[in-house]
């Protein structure tokens, strides 16, 4: 579905990504973990179009996308939920929503879009017209995803959901991805708390220094020596 | 006395409010404070002008389709110069919308000479009595349709999907475009209304201003005072902002001094940036 070859970036002229390849199978939830600064969010930007490649290919469901701008990019149905939630705050939650579904003027299309929303995140169906920047974090997050969601996505990518959130709310969020997969919708998410996301995903990568260097199921990541040294301290 | 003074404060404020929230829009959705601003009210008076000598068209009626004139007029201004500036240096982009401000006052003198113009027989003229306050009747003619059309770019931009883009630009511009929000088209529409603001401010003044190439000068600077005390990006801080400058000029033009009222306006907003430097209703779009 989604297909990274051999793609460098740079910002200012500093390289920042370094021959990344990669590849993403439709239904399936891939996970690139790896320190702080190491380039992963630097991925998710380039995927959905907010940097571009200075060489390399992007594919996404059979298209080229890496000269596309971002608004463009979602309306293939390739979603970016950014690090750091983004939401706009002086707006309310429905506001929020509804600009998720911007590409799409179709008005029942998006009632059906909000009611899948609502029945995964019940908090935003009860929050609807409080300002979003009044939520607190994990609430935020909510409706970032769902925001996400919103642009009816067939690949979400989800930079660092569970930053800044306490644990309690961590688990939460990781069964809300579960299940927002097990809606049909692919996920790359991109996740400090390695455990956590290497036992969620299918596949994943590692990330060192803007390389990819090494790749495998969820489990055999787990089991491999470099993770445990590297990430889970084991 | 002093209701007379406050009345023609906020009449003159609400003029004042239509063309800052037209500059506060342009400001929080692309960043450029638009120095032309004043400038472009000029040239709506013009505009306003010949539609009355060549087609007798009243300025207060016509102030739709003024509006939707220099709605176009912005629109043609973004896509062949604010646009590629945009992506320059900082200096750039403070320093054009200055350049065509020079222009568009210099090329109203080269054209249509230095001299003082004023609408003769509009339909709004006279005045009335309500109770002791003395009103006449074309600024409030001019501050109600300045207030009208303030309530439709509040509504738009609240309640249409294009108006809650605009806003979704001018909160988190990475974020809007990751919402399939084109930036570019919006920008151009978001600067074509703020243009509009001012073409409609032109308009209904034009009804009884005198109209000459610098008349713009003083309606942008105020603009500007008003934009920065309601707080740089938001609409309704600049309508509050302009109304305030509006009352400030008219008390302190009688109590202290005509010759000192345009030194208060910018005295009273140093004071206030001082204790609040985002203004009153800031949020500070960066």
């Amino acid at each position: 579905m989604l297909n990274v070859v051999k793609c460098n970036a740079a910002y200012d002229g500093v390289p920042a990504l370094v021959d990344v390849s990669f590849n993403i199978k439709e239904g399936e939830i891939v996970t690139l973990i790896g320190s702080n600064g190491t380039g992963k969010s630097t991925i998710a930007r380039l995927v959905s179009g907010l940097i571009k490649a200075s060489s390399g290919t992007i594919e996404f469901c059979g298209r080229r996308i890496e000269k596309l701008p971002a608004h463009e990019i979602v309306k293939l149905g390739l979603v970016h939920v950014p690090e750091g939630r983004h939401v706009f705050g002086k707006l309310n939650v429905k506001e929020n929503l509804l600009l998720g579904a911007y590409t799409t003027n179709d008005e029942a299309e998006v009632r059906k879009r909000l009611d899948l929303v609502y029945k995964l995140f019940p908090i935003l169906k009860e929050r609807m017209y409080q300002k979003s920047w009044s939520m607190s974090g994990g609430q935020q997050q909510m409706l970032a995803l769902g925001r996400g969601l919103m642009s009816n996505p067939k690949l979400l990518v989800l930079d660092e959901p569970s930053l800044g959130l306490m644990p309690v709310l961590c688990d939460e969020l990781f069964a809300a991805i579960k299940k927002i997969n097990e809606e049909g919708i692919t996920v790359m998410l991109i996740e400090q708390r390695v455990l956590e996301a290497l036992e969620l995903c299918d596949r994943g990568y590692v990330i060192q220094n803007g390389r990819i260097v090494m790749e495998g199921t969820g489990s055999e990541l787990i089991e491999s020596d470099t993770v445990k040294k590297a990430y889970l301290g084991m | 006395m002093i209701l007379q003074l406050l009345t023609g404060g906020v009449l003159l404020g609400c003029v004042y409010g239509l063309v800052s929230m037209g500059l506060s829009l342009i400001y929080g959705v692309m960043g450029i404070v638009n120095f032309a601003h004043g400038a472009l009210v000029m040239l709506a008076m013009y505009v306003s002008y010949w539609l009355n000598t060549y087609v007798s068209l009243d300025p207060v009626i016509g102030t739709p389709i003024i509006a939707l004139i220099m709605f176009g007029f912005g629109m043609i201004l973004y896509k062949l110069v604010i646009k590629r500036v945009l992506k320059g240096p900082f200096l750039a982009r403070m320093l054009v919308t200055f350049g065509l401000s020079i222009f568009f006052i210099n090329m109203a003198q080269f054209l249509w000479s230095p001299d003082y113009r004023n609408i003769q027989g509009a339909i709004s003229k006279g005045t009335f009595m309500l109770g002791s306050v003395f009103i006449e009747l074309p600024k409030l003619v001019a501050s109600v349709g300045s207030l009208i059309v303030a309530a439709l770019i509040y509504w738009f931009l609240r309640k249409t999907k294009t108006g809650l883009a605009i806003q979704a630009i001018s909160i988190d511009r990475s974020a809007a475009s990751l919402m399939g929000i084109n930036l570019e088209k919006l920008n151009a529409i978001a600067f074509g209304i703020g243009i509009a603001c001012a073409g409609a401010a032109g308009s209904l003044l034009a009804s009884y201003y005198y109209i000459f190439p610098d008349v713009g000068t003083m309606f942008g600077l105020v603009a500007l005072v008003a934009v920065a005390l309601g707080g740089f990006g938001s609409t309704e801080g600049a309508l509050i902002g302009a109304i305030l400058i509006g009352i400030i000029e008219t008390l302190g033009g009688f109590y202290i001094g005509p010759e000192y009222k345009y030194a208060l306006i910018f005295l009273s907003y140093v004071l206030i940036v001082i204790v609040r430097p985002k203004g009153l209703m800031g949020w500070g779009a960066d």
